[in-house]
């Protein structure tokens, strides 16, 4: 057991933790905006795994990890765009859409992987690093944790920015009323479908670079259903954080060093099935969800469409 | 003021049909600045669809609307806002989870940051014309509901203060919360605010109105101008009124008593004999409060076979959780409950129902039926499983239907078949379909929850005659309302709610508005 | 469905009106959407390069035209109709179990190490009916806490039933590597039920019985829903919990005995494809059928026998694209995208239909 407690083992598992916790991090703030403003937005997951495959290809197409980032975040709206028209716009159920377009995007995704890229696979090179002067130089902390690409730093950034957008903006309260109570921002003269679209469009967004980072630089190449359900966990984690970025942050920290952990048992050929760290997020989530099931708290006007002339 | 005053707005042959009903017809008004103008009519007169157009949430099919001289086409709640158009509505549109100022602010240019400065300044501003303190800093969900619609009102005079509608504003207010709402609709007049106030009670109408319009099925059936209503006095003008909205249609004698709350004295003349053991005791009542509720704290009453027992108060004291603890669908935390002497304390609903328990509740659609479900399963909702229409489990869906066939012709419930889902039934129907259900011969106690609430004046006086004859038949009854005029009606005694205990009880009276005034705002029982 | 419908709400049978206008409405509600499916289906097609003739046309040929896929067809309905039955009676219920995948591999797991094991203790109908039986308490107990944070609290259960569909997909391959590996294997699985002990077939025919339990199935689920009390208290519940409240239900336990009995359907799933088809359950194993299912639950509207029929459809789509995948080039994962499209035309028709009923209204 004690190579596990080597520098480069340690090193590597912050690392890694990075790298899973980042996309399930985006997911998380994404759909938080979302359910602030009273979307429940379940075709999250095929949000990412479409942004994950646009991100791709504007990255190999074009070369740039810029451009590829752009890609995955317009590739996340344009799944978002269906929930507008049909969840917002339409009021229709944004449970069934949601899993329409989660299996739609798997779908149409595998099958444009096979036909672009199964002959060759083609992989993108390593991402360029933004080491943080300083921090970078910290014994096994530093390269673990301050030695990534630039979307991280932003991706951490965003927790705070949102804070902020939350509690001191116009956005802020808007989103709030838009999912507390629908009828008074609409009585304010904001429209409420505006609201949830931008709302959404962001959420799609966050998780389409969410999906690009996975691709792009996690993994380097695009495999079909290679989000494995991150875009559920972002939903877990905006529920448990009750409309606070913090929480998201803490949440994909947790999920994300549980996920590298079991890689990096594997890699260090520890004789317990990777299945069981696998199963250590949920049980603690479902942990939490049993000891403070008193306090969980959405808003109350979450996955209802808004009718003008409803009461409510 | 004279009538010529120009109209800070005005509408010209409006016209809103909906499906099946023409809401306005060809409606043309004035209204002045430094003017109350009453809209008055019962439901379903048209007040609320003029409002809408007004407030841009709906459009009219015909018909233009004037802003200082100008057509305008007022097609959102925003354009509205900006022509200096506020609109106070009958439910609060606040947003509990967000401060007074956040609430105020709603709506701002999105672009910006939150500009803390200027709206505490204009805020200032207005709570000094309104003569109101609030603090800015609370969160609206803890604000009473009298001070919720102070903010509501800054928040319609927030971008303008051209026209002020406020609809129905004195619904959920204490008398006192009456009277100061009539001090700052005075103060607003004086500064030259236009107002708009809608109402279906004439006393208000006559206190606080300089002009009064009246509405009736979508037209405007008659006005009384400031010169004429001041040179009457309040009898004159409600003669006046009543004949403007029943003159020659030979409108029902009740419907206009009550309007204008002068039918009572028809109930009270019978005494309750007392004298026996009470059919209902309640001792002690108290429950656990979720979110935003007001928990009961040591209710206790009698009530006798025959009477009928008012439950006046405020919304949102505690009148909800006494219904649904005497229906035996919320737990107690203490208290006991007995009928005829029996202990029916942990008793849950069914069984309650047993005991010949009927509750009709308020919220008809909300949990009174299930209105995507038929006329005919919402008719034996409360006993599913229960024989003749459920053998071992299986359910007789021609026993049902033919159930519900029966009870349909028996209380006139108005529905293209027993199969339609009872949601696309009107108010009146919905409230008969209600009736049907809970009051058959089993029934000894029946808890009414604001029995005619958005009922028209004739399913009113039908759901009033029902509860009378009930009464009379020896059922003991317990009526909740809002409105006093209503209970006066129908009691024999009176009680009141107050955060959550029962103030105390009052007999039907001389003088008994003002003892239960004086209750309802925390005094005790004079 | 309709579109003033919440999360919540559910469809509800139509009233009244002409038995032969229901029947012309239903198929035109269904008919249009599929239609539309298959034509848009067909255009990303040929924008990829293949014929959509040609393709929709093998799938049809393979999946339900020659024998071997007909069987093949009908033998992959017995798991889908089972699920399908057990969503039927959360949905109808209000409740959003989207854990099934959990439900399913864990009841799977258990009978794969239960059959094998029993097999000379119990004759063979007792060993089969013991490990349905155990398998459904399985499923049952897995939707035990998603159903008391429902119940008690209110938690919204399509996170907790997900939460625990992602613990149970796990905790399926832990007890595969930790206490059912057969140790005559290399790759982690369980031990395998011998073919002559497994589910009997259909006489002379690949189709295994499960099939029959399948249609039995959801044909008592649709009449416990449409013609019992505690199917009406059910619908209740799920259409308005406030008025089941008020009429006296015990919603909370509803809840979990909703809960539980959609949770066992799902277990038996499993359990029936496991001693039908399979015999033993290999680690990392999941044909993740409980998302799959869900849209044909609501192209149904929740009504068992319209299940039926897309359960048909949808196997031979799963059959014929299969083999299409290796004979046309067009990966299986099309008939994703082809569920999809079907459930966005379905809910736009009904959306369209949904106006212009409150326009002529």
């Amino acid at each position: 057991m004690e190579h596990l407690l080597t520098a480069s083992f340690l090193t590597a598992l912050l690392f890694g933790s990075v790298t899973a916790g980042v996309p399930l991090l985006l997911a998380g703030l994404g759909e938080q905006i979302s359910e602030k403003s009273g979307v429940l937005n379940i075709g999250i997951e095929g949000m990412m795994l479409f942004g994950a495959y646009t991100g791709f290809c504007a990255a190999y197409y074009s070369g740039s990890f810029l451009l590829g980032f752009i890609g995955g975040g317009l590739g996340g709206m344009a799944v978002a765009l269906f929930v507008v028209l049909f969840c917002i716009r339409f009021g229709l159920n944004q449970i069934v859409i949601g899993i329409a377009l989660t299996l739609g995007a798997e779908g149409l995704t595998a099958l444009l992987q096979y036909f672009q890229f199964s002959r060759e696979h083609p992989t993108l090179p390593a991402s360029p690093v933004l080491t943080i002067p300083g921090l970078a130089d910290i014994p096994v902390v530093g390269p673990g944790l301050f030695a990534h690409d630039a979307v991280v730093y932003l991706a951490v950034i965003l927790v705070w920015v949102l804070a902020w957008t939350f509690r001191s903006t116009y956005v802020g309260i808007n989103l709030e009323a838009a999912g507390s109570k629908p009828a008074a921002l609409d009585a304010a003269g904001v429209s409420v479908v505006k609201t949830r679209a931008f709302a959404v469009l962001s959420t799609g967004f966050l998780a389409g670079i969410g999906g690009a980072y996975m691709a792009n630089v996690g993994a380097g190449i695009f495999v079909p259903f290679m989000t494995g359900g991150d875009g559920f966990i972002g939903i877990v984690l905006a529920m448990l954080a009750r409309g606070k970025p913090i929480w998201v942050l803490l949440g994909a920290a947790l999920f994300g060093v549980s996920l590298s952990m079991t890689t990096a048992l594997q890699v260090a050929g520890v004789n317990v099935p990777t299945d069981v760290v696998q199963m250590l997020p949920f049980a603690m989530v479902m942990l939490v969800l049993v000891i403070f099931a008193r306090h969980s708290v959405l808003p109350p006007a979450l996955g209802l469409p808004y009718v003008r002339g409803d009461r409510g | 003021m004279s009538e010529t005053t120009p109209a800070v707005a005005a509408v010209r042959n409006i016209t809103k049909r909906f499906p099946g009903v023409l809401a306005n017809d060809a409606v043309t008004l004035d209204f002045h600045a430094g003017e109350v103008h009453v809209l008055l009519g019962e439901n379903g007169a048209g007040k609320s669809t003029l409002i809408g157009i007004l407030a841009g949430m709906q459009q009219p099919d015909e018909g233009e609307i004037l802003v200082g001289g100008k057509p305008v086409r007022i097609g959102s709640p925003r354009e509205s806002l900006e022509l200096g158009i506020g609109t106070v509505f009958q439910h609060v549109l606040l947003v509990p989870s967000l401060t007074v100022i956040e609430n105020l602010m709603l709506g701002g240019d999105w672009r910006r940051r939150l500009g803390r400065g200027p709206a505490l300044a204009r805020f200032k501003e207005l709570s000094a014309l309104l003569g109101v303190e609030i603090d800015p800093d609370a969160l609206v969900g803890r604000l009473s509901l009298g001070e919720q619609q102070q903010v509501e009102i800054m928040r319609a005079l927030w971008r303008g203060e051209k026209l002020l509608i406020l609809d129905e504003p004195t619904s959920m207010l204490t008398p006192q919360g009456v009277r100061d709402l009539g001090a700052v609709m005075k103060r607003l007049r004086d500064k030259g605010v236009a107002l708009i106030l809608i109402t279906h009670k004439l006393a208000e109408a006559y206190e606080f109105g300089d002009r009064i319009s009246v509405l009736r099925l979508g037209k405007v059936v008659g006005e009384i101008g400031p010169v004429r209503l001041k040179s009457m006095d309040e009898s004159q003008a409600t003669d006046t009124v009543i004949q403007m909205m029943f003159g020659n249609l030979g409108g029902h004698d009740r419907d206009a008593e009550i309007l204008t709350g002068r039918g009572r004295a028809a109930h009270r003349d019978r005494a309750v004999d007392r004298s026996g053991a009470p059919r209902l005791r309640v001792r002690d009542l108290a429950t656990e409060a979720g979110r935003g509720e007001c928990p009961l704290r040591g209710v206790a009453f009698d009530l006798w076979p025959g009477e009928v027992l008012g439950i006046a108060g405020i919304d949102g004291n505690g009148q909800k959780h006494l219904a649904e603890v005497l229906a035996g669908q919320r737990r107690l935390v203490g208290g006991a409950i007995a009928i005829d002497g029996t202990d029916v304390t942990h008793d849950d609903a069914p069984a309650r129902r047993g005991h010949g328990v009927r509750y009709v509740t308020d919220e008809r659609l909300g949990e009174g039926t299930v209105g995507a479900f038929s006329v005919a399963t919402n008719l034996v909702l409360k006993e599913i499983g229960a024989a003749p229409f459920w053998r071992k489990g299986i359910s007789d869906w021609e026993l049902i239907h033919d159930h519900a066939r029966d009870l349909i012709r028996r209380n006139d419930i108005r529905t293209p078949s027993e199969k339609t889902p009872v949601g696309r039934l009107s108010g009146g129907n919905i409230q008969k379909v209600l009736l049907a259900r809970e009051l058959n011969a089993a029934a000894s106690i029946a808890i009414f929850n604001k029995p005619t609430y958005g009922l028209d004046l004739q399913n009113t006086r039908l759901a009033h005659d029902r509860i009378l004859a009930s009464a009379r038949e020896g059922m003991a009854i317990v009526v909740i309302s809002t409105d006093l005029d209503e209970l006066l009606e129908l009691s024999d005694r009176v009680g009141v709610m107050y955060q959550g205990h029962l103030a105390g009880i009052v007999e039907n009276g001389p003088d008994v508005e003002r003892k239960v005034g004086l209750l309802m705002t925390g005094a005790k029982a004079a | 469905m309709s579109a003033e419908a919440n999360t919540g709400t559910l469809p509800q049978p139509l009233p009244g009106g002409s038995r032969l206008r229901d029947i012309r409405d239903a198929a035109l509600r269904i008919g249009i959407p599929v239609l539309l499916a298959l034509v848009v289906g067909g255009i990303i097609l040929l924008i990829l390069g293949k014929d959509p003739l040609a393709y929709y046309g093998y799938v049809l040929h393979r999946g339900l035209l020659t024998w071997s896929g007909l069987q093949e067809t009908l033998t992959r309905m017995a798991p889908l109709l089972l699920i399908a039955s057990g969503l039927i009676v959360a949905f109808r219920a209000g409740i959003w179990n989207l854990g099934g995948d959990g439900q399913f591999l864990l009841a799977a797991v258990i009978t794969a190490a239960l059959a094998p094991a029993l097999i000379g203790i119990l004759p063979q109908f007792l060993n089969l009916a013991l490990c349905m039986i155990v398998s459904m308490l399985v499923g049952a107990l897995w939707s035990v806490i998603p159903a008391i944070l429902k119940a008690r609290y209110g938690i919204n259960e399509i996170i907790t039933s997900m939460m625990m569909s992602f613990l149970g997909t796990s905790f399926a391959n832990v007890l595969i590597k930790l206490l059912f590996w057969d140790p005559g294997t290399t790759v982690p699985q369980t031990r395998t039920l011998p073919v002559e002990d497994r589910l009997p077939k259909i006489y002379g025919t690949t189709i295994h019985s499960g099939v029959i339990i399948g249609l039995v199935v959801i044909v008592l689920v649709h009449l416990m829903m449409t013609r019992t009390a505690f199917g009406l208290k059910l619908q209740v519940v799920g259409a308005n919990p406030a008025a089941a409240v008020h009429a006296g239900l015990k919603v909370g336990w509803l809840t979990i005995a909703t809960f539980a009995l959609s949770a066992g359907l799902i277990g038996l799933a499993g359990s029936v494809e496991i001693l039908g088809v399979w015999g033993t359950v290999r680690a990392d194993w999941n044909p993740a059928f409980g998302l799959l299912v869900v849209p044909l639950v609501f192209l149904a509207r929740f009504n068992g026998y319209g299940v039926i029929g897309f359960t048909l459809f949808f196997s031979a789509l799963m059959i014929g694209g299969d083999s299409a995948a290796r004979r046309v080039g067009v990966p299986q994962h099309f008939v994703l995208v082809l569920v999809a499209l079907l459930l966005i035309f379905l809910a736009v028709v009904e959306y369209l239909d949904h106006v212009r009923r409150k326009r002529t209204r």
